[in-house]
């Protein structure tokens, strides 16, 4: 058999922050397409007898859907925040960091739960109805897997795995991931409309 | 320093009965995932391939029905599906997962148990699709429920494929012996990269419709998203050119591994077939856009703008992927020299690659309109020689890298398989392209009506018994060539010769390490110094013998 120089081990090269990186262009693209079809058929709708692509009767609540997005900013700084406490193995910062990410996870689900209640769209009412809780639900899908991040990492890391940094800071990217995902559903979705 | 020294003979005896089973069903050695797909992959090609010749012999007498009228919609369905996210994705993503870890030196794959879920899922996804379209359900479905059925199934499938991307493309990136950076790694490796990263973008967007029409059919409204229709309308475009050029990326990639080892040289321009291979991943753009990119007709009598807004996406969509292809098919054969050894593998690798290089340019051709093919069959003989083109590699790499999962070598007579699985799936695409020309009508997933006489609906004014006819005989020869190639795989397989551990004077890594490869491929990490390690050892290594 050929034998190739040996080498001792490498490193170890960021795989959790990696496979997250490509979650995240998963989740993009899996919105990003949802939108490109919200847009064609808006387009369709706006040029068919109607002349609408939003029933008459259904309107959006804009503060809670500004609120969720405003949410985003303090939502990021929080990860990034755990990221700075995990770096300096900061325990207890690092915990309420990702308890503080997890919980504005929560309140944009909650949102996110008041603005279906309030428009009150029917499931069978036309293409908008299908769209609208297609693009959204798959929206709180993501915000639903942030949590469970945020909750994993927290235990994880408050179960004494303090070493392994790599894991917060795959947390944070997928929240700003999301972060970048949601702010383009609330402009296609709850501005565009 | 060694690699681990175990081979067939020496190999721990395998565990009987229900342990046995239990060991594949919860594996994470990557070797067992891939030959997991690769199997279930096999045993799908040959039924889907059954269907598909009873299709082309169906279409052969306007006038009379060899099938019940009823089930053609459903045959059609399955034959799609079937050969395209049943055979086809799968049999490149478990080739991957197989040799990928292998090839870059890695001791295991990264989140091994992602790629295992991957398996499961899209095993579990598979049946339940073609399941549901048995009852009607599927693409031009009329029971509802089965419908819904399939269009879950569907997306559960391309959910379990992506897992099995993810997984391999964190591989690459993550797990590559030192020095082997990425203008280094093995040519299959970085065509499967090339696939990969494709799919991260382009299945969420399948995915997506697939879920968008399912809400619109379990909710019904008066909606476009709610027909029957709409699996074909808003989630076809995942089971045509050019999403399925992406899934063939990986048969430019065997080509130039084979004619590699073939020539015993290094691939002088490197650089350029990288370059070409990653250009073939361009046809993704298509996919973002869900829609065909065509050059409208009648061209001439388009304005200047129009000519410019036409021809900008279709050069980037369809051109690009030309161009890729061609230079990686061109570039890796002017390697090839006189001297070559021709084996098994490389044959298999220069079919394929032909025949998926046909595939790309008639799928350009397809999308120019004033060819007039828009509705034909055309579309069906492109798609064909992309399918078969990824099961020509498929055998052409089960042969070339047998011996590093079973530890023994195929017999010689796979390489007439090659030709007669070329012959097959030449006479299977070329007349389905030929009555494309003649008006032909085809659909991705066409609907055929019961009430009236469905064959009729396929009939055109060229010689269809012909061309149908000639296109079921090679259904019929890929068929036999499979079941043959299958047969002896087992034979050899199981009783064939042992192989070295180095059997091809290959180049990479893989030939590196014993055969059959033991579960943590290597004992130590290689350092490695060029795009062919293993190249750099054997001037000396013949020299001392």
């Amino acid at each position: 058999m050929l034998a190739l120089p040996p080498a001792p081990a490498p490193p170890p090269r960021r795989q959790v922050f990696v496979g997250t990186a490509f979650f995240a262009a998963i989740a993009a693209s899996l919105l990003g397409g949802m939108l490109a079809l919200w847009l064609r058929l808006r387009k369709e709708a706006i040029a068919g007898v109607d002349g609408r692509w939003m029933p008459k009767d259904i309107s959006v609540p804009l503060v809670p859907v500004n609120v969720m997005l405003i949410a985003l900013i303090p939502l990021c700084i929080f990860a990034q925040w755990a990221v700075y406490s995990a770096k300096r193995e900061d325990r207890p910062h690092t915990g309420l960091a990702l308890a503080l990410t997890g919980f504005m996870g929560l309140a944009l689900i909650n949102a996110q739960a008041f603005i279906y209640a309030t428009m009150n769209v029917p499931a069978n009412g036309g293409t908008f109805s299908i769209m609208f809780y297609v693009v959204t639900g798959v929206t709180v899908a993501l915000a639903v897997i942030g949590v469970v991040f945020s909750a994993v990492t927290a235990f994880r890391y408050l179960g004494g795995r303090t070493s392994d940094r790599e894991v917060v800071a795959a947390h944070a990217l997928y929240w700003y991931a999301f972060a970048a995902v949601f702010t383009a559903v609330w402009f296609v979705v709850y501005v565009t409309k | 320093m060694t690699t681990i020294d175990t081979h067939a003979t020496s190999a721990a005896p395998a565990s009987a009965g229900l342990a046995c089973v239990a060991e594949w069903v919860t594996t994470t050695d990557h070797k067992k995932i891939g030959r997991l797909y690769l199997g279930s992959a096999a045993v799908a090609l040959m039924g889907t391939v059954v269907v598909a010749a009873l299709l082309a012999f169906e279409r052969v007498d306007a006038s009379a029905s060899m099938l019940d009228i009823g089930s053609l919609t459903q045959l059609f369905s399955i034959y799609r599906f079937g050969l395209t996210y049943v055979v086809m994705l799968p049999l490149m993503i478990g080739l991957a997962l197989a040799i990928v870890p292998l090839q870059v030196g890695a001791r295991s794959l990264a989140f091994p148990r992602l790629a295992a879920a991957g398996f499961w899922t899209w095993l579990i996804g598979a049946v339940m699709s073609i399941v549901a379209i048995s009852a009607n359900g599927g693409p031009n479905g009329g029971n509802a429920r089965f419908v819904d059925l399939f269009t879950l199934s569907a997306a559960l499938a391309m959910v379990g494929l992506l897992g099995s991307a993810v997984s391999l493309l964190t591989s690459i990136l993550t797990t590559r012996a030192p020095g082997l950076n990425m203008r280094r790694v093995p040519m299959f490796t970085w065509s499967v990269l090339t696939m990969c990263l494709a799919l991260v973008i382009a299945l969420p967007v399948v995915i997506g419709n697939l879920l968008v029409v399912f809400v619109a059919h379990k909710y019904p409204s008066l909606s476009q998203l709610s027909g029957n229709q709409a699996i074909s309308q808003f989630g076809g475009f995942g089971f045509t050119q050019p999403t399925t050029i992406i899934f063939a990326v990986p048969v430019f990639g065997f080509l130039a591994e084979t004619v590699a080892t073939a020539s015993g040289a290094r691939l002088k321009p490197r650089g350029p077939v990288l370059a070409a291979i990653a250009l073939v991943g361009t046809a993704i753009f298509a996919t973002a856009v869900q829609s065909p990119v065509i050059i409208r007709s009648p061209f001439r009598d388009l304005s200047s703008g129009d000519k410019v807004s036409d021809l900008v996406p279709y050069a980037l969509v369809h051109l690009l992927p030309l161009l890729g292809a061609f230079l990686a098919v061109a570039v890796t054969l002017s390697m090839l020299r006189k001297k070559a050894r021709i084996s098994a593998p490389l044959v298999f690798g220069v079919l394929a690659s032909l025949l998926a290089l046909l595939g790309v340019v008639a799928s350009a051709l397809f999308h120019i309109g004033d060819t007039g093919l828009a509705g034909t069959v055309f579309e069906e003989g492109t798609w064909l020689a992309l399918v078969y083109a990824a099961v020509l590699a498929g055998m052409g790499a089960v042969v070339y890298w047998g011996p590093k999962w079973w530890g023994r070598t195929m017999s010689k007579a796979a390489l007439p398989l090659a030709l007669l699985g070329f012959l097959g799936a030449l006479l299977a695409s070329v007349p389905m392209m030929i009555a494309g020309f003649a008006d032909q009508p085809g659909a991705v997933f066409p609907a055929v009506e019961p009430g009236i006489d469905g064959v009729t609906q396929f009939d055109y004014s060229g010689p269809s018994g012909l061309w149908n006819a000639l296109s079921g005989a090679g259904h019929a020869l890929v068929l036999l060539s499979v079941l043959a190639f299958v047969a002896l795989a087992l034979r050899g397989f199981l009783k064939g010769e042992h192989a070295g551990d180095d059997p091809w004077d290959g180049q990479t890594l893989e030939w590196a390490t014993t055969s059959p490869a033991p579960e943590a491929n290597f004992a130590d990490i290689h350092i490695v110094q060029s795009a062919e390690p293993l190249l750099d050892l054997k001037p000396s290594t013949r020299s001392d013998a």
